[in-house]
């Protein structure tokens, strides 16, 4: 019955309608209905949350386009018709909020979610990410470090063995990667002199986590630093590499969904985000998808874990001059050439 | 008689009318004010959150060769999250142009004064918002530029905090409400019952009790009580002065009337005229009359003014029935009526007005003896059981027709068949008078086999 057309691989593929750029289109065949939503989420990812959100709803075919956070955030605001927007950058998701690009929406599943997890009855989060390191214990001796402190006391102690082997998201084309650096700016001054050791060491720098991933499971990698947990977990396994939360702090990014103004079928964008809220989508998203659930008591029992708050500080680094001086100083600092 | 009075409306009701309005805008002034109140601390609140991120952010800016460095605080944004989740906008002019930010965000019509935040309050994008604003001079390439911040945020929070005070405020209204209510009507209540207890007072009075009211009443009744002690005074005596008054017109009445019988009787004698005797003997008979009607008007004003200030005492039955009986003698002599008395041996006593027992003998007897025909019997018999004395005077003349006892016992009614025996009309009102005051019952019947049947029912002792 229900089959999948892609339309374009993973290609940058320009839209008919705006400026803004998507990196495939599937559709979901399933009847006259059209649900469309724009995401920053692999197609194969959501595949099983989207067969199971079509059992649940005959009748709904589902286009899921697949976008950068930044060409999420672009498309929003031309105003380009999705039904439901999911994004793993919060603060281009609080920042389209903000600004009135999204619908309110209230349901029983909404209220359900705990106030961090939302911002108004605007945006909602479905899952939550620790933002890790992925180490190679043979590069660092079977002794992976525990704590930023322990890693800039490694990379002090022997450079030589580190240079190019260290990756992490340059956060000028990666919007994600932007988010997790002014947060980790924010959050200490260990950060800033990380970023001077790592810029010491020729980093390299990456646009997604399953690239840098990949390469350190390959060993071209050292050291990846900044990666998307969900990604990672699925992946290492009795490996070399291995995922470390950092024991200082440990970000956690909410993944989230918001209902664009411009929503044709806005009611079909709410079932959809009620349906990823519920705890049917919820052990769904936490079995099928490797993302982790929603969950109050897993972030009680990791004290180190510091969820990326919702609230309006998101705003600040979304500032032109504040992001023109942001990557002034953080390429100062990491690219040292 | 009396006059049905329509109520002209309730003193509670009015009473518990205005508490309740007054009550009623008590409550209202007390929700608008706390209202207003907790309003305005609300807004001073989030003023004081708003102007502290604009100022944080103003005194984050540095002036510099390349021109100027702005450094938005996180925290300057994220403490507008603290009371709620409202969105912000913030817009930085260097002179009059902008640098960052919202560039379309309202500027407050008046100037601003240095670092101290004005706040004003303003459309914007669809919301209202309420924007801090703060302006510095700040050194751009060696020379002096004002730039000015200014950081808006909506009111979601405050609207939703201002709704619960305001829920929290009208369920205080309210309850003072219900408590002003509830307590206004025990107030009516509380007030009136002096005034309640007063007219209840006066509604259980007998028809004759005629004595001052005494009770305690407030300060505010005084005056209706002296007015109505008063009323009954000028009643009370009007009331002595109308008794003495035909007390005294009776006896001046009888008085003349006995010379004027004696007179005639003298002249009856003395005379051998027939025609002349014819009519001095209708002198005396109408004489008779005349003073039998004082005497019984005499009678009657005595039963009513002793029946409200009898003198009581214990009266022994017996031996006054047979007294009011030999008084009769005379009379029933000349007719040749006999008077028979049937009285127990045992001793029967009233607690009674001796007098008053009298005078409704008196009239019983002189009624059969007046009603009986010559050579007639009259029997009076005196009888008990436990609680009532029954006192039965009986006669053979000629009954009482088709009048029933109530009607012969109204003032100046007499019965039907009195035909040519002089009388009042009083003396079974007289019977009927007493008989009320000591509580007991009257009646009087045709007596089978002829005659009449007058019955006393008397409570004893």
């Amino acid at each position: 019955m229900r089959h999948i057309i892609v339309a374009a691989g993973l290609t940058l593929w320009a839209s008919m309608s705006g400026a803004y750029e998507i990196e495939e289109q599937a559709v979901f065949d399933g009847g006259e209905a059209e649900l469309s939503i724009l995401s920053t989420t692999d197609t194969e990812v959501f595949a099983p949350l989207i067969a199971a959100f079509q059992a649940a709803n005959p009748g709904v075919t589902l286009r899921y386009t697949v976008a950068t956070s930044q060409q999420v955030f672009a498309a929003l605001q031309e105003n380009a018709a999705f039904d439901l927007a999911i994004s793993s950058a919060m603060d281009l998701q609080l920042k389209l909020a903000n600004d009135g690009f999204a619908v309110a929406h209230g349901s029983t599943e909404t209220a359900a979610l705990p106030d961090w997890a939302r911002w108004r009855d605007q945006l909602f989060a479905f899952s939550q990410e620790p933002v890790v390191i992925i180490a190679s214990k043979a590069a660092f001796d079977g002794k992976p470090p525990r704590t930023r402190a322990e890693l800039i006391d490694v990379l002090r102690d022997d450079p030589g063995r580190f240079v190019g082997r260290i990756g992490t998201y340059d956060p000028m084309m990666s919007g994600a990667g932007y988010l997790f650096a002014t947060q980790d700016a924010r959050q200490s001054d260990t950060s800033w002199r990380l970023a001077e050791v790592v810029g010491g060491l020729n980093p390299k720098l990456f646009t997604t986590s399953g690239s840098m991933i990949s390469e350190v499971q390959s060993g071209e990698l050292a050291l990846a630093y900044n990666v998307l947990g969900s990604y990672a977990s699925q992946r290492l396994s009795g490996g070399d590499a291995v995922m470390i939360e950092a024991l200082d702090f440990t970000h956690v990014l909410l993944r989230t969904a918001l209902i664009p103004r411009t929503a044709e079928r806005a009611d079909l964008g709410a079932t959809f985000l009620d349906f990823l809220l519920s705890e049917e989508g919820q052990q769904l998203i936490e079995n099928e998808t490797g993302m982790p659930r929603i969950n109050e008591a897993a972030l009680a029992a990791g004290p180190h874990l510091r969820p990326i708050r919702l609230d309006p500080g998101l705003l600040v680094f979304m500032d032109p001059l504040m992001r023109q001086q942001f990557l002034n100083e953080w390429t100062a600092a990491v690219v040292q050439d | 008689m009396m006059t049905v009075f329509s109520p002209a409306g309730s003193i509670r009701r009015r009473l518990v009318v205005i508490l309740l309005v007054v009550a009623a805008v008590l409550a209202g002034l007390l929700f608008v004010s706390v209202r207003t109140v907790a309003n305005t601390a609300v807004e001073t609140t989030q003023d004081a959150i708003l102007g502290a991120a604009t100022v944080a952010i103003a005194e984050e800016l540095r002036g510099g060769e390349d021109g100027l460095t702005i450094d938005i605080p996180y925290a300057a944004f994220s403490m507008l999250g603290a009371t709620g989740q409202d969105r912000v906008f913030y817009r930085i002019l260097v002179g009059a142009e902008t640098v960052t930010g919202y560039a379309d965000l309202p500027l407050p019509d008046a100037p601003l004064s240095g670092l101290k935040p004005t706040f004003f309050s303003q459309q914007y994008d669809g919301d209202v918002v309420r924007t801090g604003a703060v302006s510095r001079s700040v050194l751009v390439d060696g020379r002096s530029q004002i730039v000015r911040v200014l950081v808006a945020q909506t009111r979601t929070a405050q609207d939703v905090i201002s709704r619960q005070m305001a829920n929290q405020a009208a369920a205080l209204g309210l309850g003072f409400f219900v408590f002003a209510a509830i307590l206004s009507i025990f107030t009516a209540r509380s007030v009136l019952t002096p005034l309640n207890r007063l007219a209840e007072a006066m509604g259980r009075r007998g028809p004759q009790d005629l004595r001052p009211v005494d009770r305690a009443v407030p300060t505010e009744l005084a005056p209706l009580m002296q007015a109505l002690n008063g009323f009954i005074a000028r009643l009370r005596g009007a009331l002595t002065r109308t008794e003495t008054f035909i007390t005294e017109a009776a006896h001046h009445v009888r008085t003349p009337l006995a010379t004027v019988r004696v007179q005639a009787e003298i002249a009856m004698r003395q005379t051998d005229d027939d025609a002349l005797r014819a009519t001095l003997r209708n002198i005396i008979r109408a004489v008779d009359d005349s003073a039998r009607s004082a005497g019984q008007l005499l009678d009657h004003a005595t039963v009513v003014y002793r029946a409200d200030q009898r003198a009581d005492e214990l009266v022994a039955l017996a031996p006054l029935v047979l007294d009011v009986v030999d008084s009769f003698s005379p009379t029933a002599d000349m007719r040749d009526i006999t008077l028979r008395v049937d009285a127990p041996d045992e001793v029967i006593a009233l607690q009674f007005d001796r007098l008053l027992i009298e005078s409704a003998l008196r009239n019983l007897i002189d009624n059969a003896v007046k009603y009986s025909y010559a050579d007639g019997i009259v029997d009076v018999q005196l009888s008990t059981d436990d609680t009532f004395a029954k006192l039965q005077v009986l006669d053979r003349g000629r009954g009482i027709g088709d009048g029933n006892s109530v009607q012969l016992a109204a003032r100046f009614k007499r019965g039907e068949n009195v035909g040519d025996v002089v009388g009042s009309g009083l003396g079974l009102t007289i019977v009927r008078d007493v008989t009320r005051a000591i509580g007991g019952s009257f009646d009087i019947k045709e007596r089978q086999g002829g005659g009449t049947c007058a019955i006393l029912l008397l409570p004893l002792a």
